[in-house]
């Protein structure tokens, strides 16, 4: 039996739907993020767990507990709001006991885990200021801190580092998962960016219009995406989605691009998944991420299925660590990461390798993936 | 040469034009601002005078032996209609009313906007906006549905005293006026307070929620202690308002020991025995007017602009 399991939850606000359904699942110790679009339902689904939102319909349980009709203080979860949400009036010290003051802990006892949540979040010369006189990340921190002292079954995080500038935010991301292996405290987590998504996360839950588009590892979501959305939403760059029609090469399916002016590119498939036979002249979508489309000495060495085909390249942008080539194939700007020192000039034509054990393949009627 | 000349000499027309902008902007503020002082001037010096000074002098003349005797005589010895022992006991009834009058239509006020703000309940708007009309009512008209409603109370109040003993206050003229005021200030409050709770974080609520902070330990933690500056406001407004009321109370106490100081001023200028004594009466004017005065200067320093820096965001 999983940590945190929630069942058919829904919620509806008059006529609207906001969640449609929503089953997940958390072990112990484990890092759910819930990641999407805004308007998605993320921090909704996270306000229901907190209990800050009735729910509809379903059931959400911690450690084998309903706690669906629970008050938000009953359920022994902290949270970590978007905007901090510190008590302006009080010092850092009486934000982090006001929940226990709240439930009448003696001020000695409160004293002994602020001294202690001070250690660990390295916060102690911060503890009489007003939040007014703290930077963004420090208030981060005594927001942290502040969930931290409850000693919770579950942590709920919500855009917690969507109000830092770029830097910080990289430098708290890494403090949140050094805090999670430390601590091994559940944590559900929301976000829009993919990247804290795919950084954080030991399960995503990727959501659309109220609903989960797919439930899975880091590595699963990242790598098997189930349908378009999820496959264009993760990944930095983005996955290229090319328009492409799949025709036979020999006795194997190939999959056929069209290029601007000249003939379309054939690249013959080694191991096509089975579902792909049925679209044999029909057009598809075919993903491939920019990693694998590259230049041919980059090319994964061990990968079984590598075709190589000439490709015009429009626009070089080097990034330092990769160089970016962009090309046109099924009238789409197509992204290939290549070497940093990749000789390549825009213009020219260059011969990029297709790493067809990584692509994958939707169906453009049903956005699906082909397997 | 003249291509360099003529832009310098449009420049310093431009200066010009700027300070003639200037001087008449300033003249015209000037001015206003005198017409706007001349009365409390002429108050001020008229209050320092002899009588015979008046009866004889230039009305915009400062005292030449200026005197606190009208003050006195105006605070201790002038007389409110039949009696005669000054206003100082008004002044004292005056406070006694709007003192509480104005505590409770705040924090009810407060209370209400609080919850319409963060505890929205299905059709907070229509209840919202049913409190707004009560800004727009005219007093008049409710002067006499008012006097019914006071009259049963008092008679309530009545059966109480002779029943238990106590009419816990009921049928007495002071408390009346107080809950008059504070019926007719509960609107403008609420407007005060809910605009000002609008903007307030919601989050900071929901983490009192999480904190397992009740209803009214959120109201009193979280809420009272960051809305200084619209308690200050909403304080200054309804002290002014009610201090200076002479409707509600005229019609409601009007006659007898509860008389408030606005009333019992109309009646010392208007005894018609003897002289009129323009200094004593002037000086019993600006003695009605300072307690307003006051609150300004000493409520107007809370207005700390940037409480709220810090709750959210940077």
């Amino acid at each position: 039996m999983a940590f945190l399991e929630i069942d058919g939850l829904r919620k509806r606000f008059g006529q609207v739907e906001i969640l449609k359904g929503i089953d997940v699942e958390l072990e112990k110790g484990g890092f759910l993020v819930l990641v999407g679009p805004s308007g998605c339902g993320k921090s909704t689904l996270l306000n229901t767990i907190a209990g800050l939102e009735t729910i509809t319909s379903g059931e959400i349980r911690v450690d084998g507990r309903t706690i669906n009709d629970l008050h938000p203080s009953k359920r022994d979860i902290a949270m970590v709001f978007q905007s901090y949400a510190l008590y302006p009036n009080m010092t850092v010290a009486g934000n982090i006991s006001f929940g226990m003051e709240m439930r009448g802990v003696p001020a000695a006892e409160r004293q002994k885990a602020i001294d202690k949540v001070a250690k660990v979040l390295q916060i102690g010369h911060l503890l009489q200021r007003k939040p007014g006189q703290l930077s963004g990340g420090q208030r981060q921190r005594v927001a942290m801190g502040r969930a931290l002292v409850r000693d919770p079954k579950l942590f709920l995080f919500d855009e917690p580092l969507s109000n830092l500038d770029a830097k910080l935010r990289v430098d708290m991301r890494i403090e949140i998962k050094r805090l999670h292996a430390t601590t091994g405290t559940t944590i559900v987590y929301v976000t829009h960016d993919q990247i804290e998504a795919m950084t954080l996360a030991t399960k995503i839950a990727v959501m659309r219009d109220g609903e989960v588009q797919q439930f899975g590892t880091p590595a699963e979501i990242y790598n098997n995406p189930t349908n378009l959305f999820v496959a264009d939403f993760m990944g930095s760059p983005a996955m290229n989605l090319i328009p492409a029609t799949i025709g036979t090469s020999g006795n194997a399916l190939s999959v056929v691009l069209q290029r601007e002016a000249r003939e379309p590119i054939s690249l013959p498939m080694a191991n096509a998944p089975a579902g792909l036979s049925a679209f044999q002249g029909k057009p598809i979508i075919f993903g491939v991420r920019p990693e694998a489309l590259t230049d041919p000495e980059g090319a994964e060495r061990n990968a079984s299925n590598i075709a190589t085909a000439d490709c015009h390249i429009e626009v070089v942008e080097p990034a330092g660590s990769d160089t970016f080539a962009v090309t046109n194939l099924g009238g789409k700007g197509v992204v290939a990461r290549l070497r940093a020192d990749a000789n390549i000039q825009p213009g020219t034509n260059t011969p990029l390798a297709f790493n067809l054990t990584k692509a994958v393949f939707f169906d453009p009627a049903t956005e699906n993936r082909i397997r | 040469m003249s291509a360099v000349t003529t832009p310098a000499r449009q420049a310093s027309g431009g200066v010009n034009v700027k300070i003639i902008n200037r001087i008449v902007i300033y003249g015209l503020l000037a001015l206003f601002a005198l017409f706007y002082l001349m009365p409390l001037f002429v108050m001020l010096v008229t209050s320092f005078k002899t009588m015979d000074e008046i009866q004889n002098g230039n009305m915009l003349a400062p005292p030449r032996v200026p005197t606190f005797d009208p003050w006195v005589k105006a605070w201790g010895e002038t007389c409110v209609g039949l009696t005669c022992a000054g206003i100082k006991g008004y002044f004292w009834n005056s406070i006694k009313m709007v003192v509480p009058a104005v505590l409770i239509s705040t924090m009810l006020g407060a209370l209400n906007g609080y919850v319409l703000t963060k505890w929205r309940f299905r059709g907070a708007t229509l209840v919202f906006g049913l409190m707004l009309f009560a800004c727009f009512i005219p007093f008049q008209s409710v002067l006499l549905p008012m006097a019914t409603i006071l009259g049963s109370l008092g008679r309530f109040g009545v059966t109480l005293q002779n029943s238990v003993g106590t009419s816990f206050g009921l049928g007495n003229p002071t408390v009346n006026l107080v809950f008059v005021h504070v019926v007719y200030g509960i609107g403008f409050t609420t407007l005060f307070f809910r605009n000002y709770y609008e903007a307030f974080p919601t989050e900071l609520v929901k983490a009192a929620q999480v904190d397992g902070a009740s209803f009214f330990q959120i109201f009193r933690r979280i809420m009272l202690p960051n809305s200084m500056p619209i308690f200050v406001v909403t304080v200054i407004y309804q002290f002014t308002n009610i201090w200076n009321d002479f409707l509600f109370a005229s019609a409601y106490a009007g006659t007898g020991d509860a008389m408030p100081m606005t009333v019992a001023l109309n009646n010392v200028v208007n005894t018609s025995t003897g002289v009129v004594e323009y200094n004593v009466n002037m000086a019993a004017a600006m003695i009605a007017a300072l307690p307003t005065l006051l609150i300004y200067v000493l409520a107007g320093r809370y207005f700390v602009r940037g409480l709220m820096a810090g709750a959210v965001k940077g």
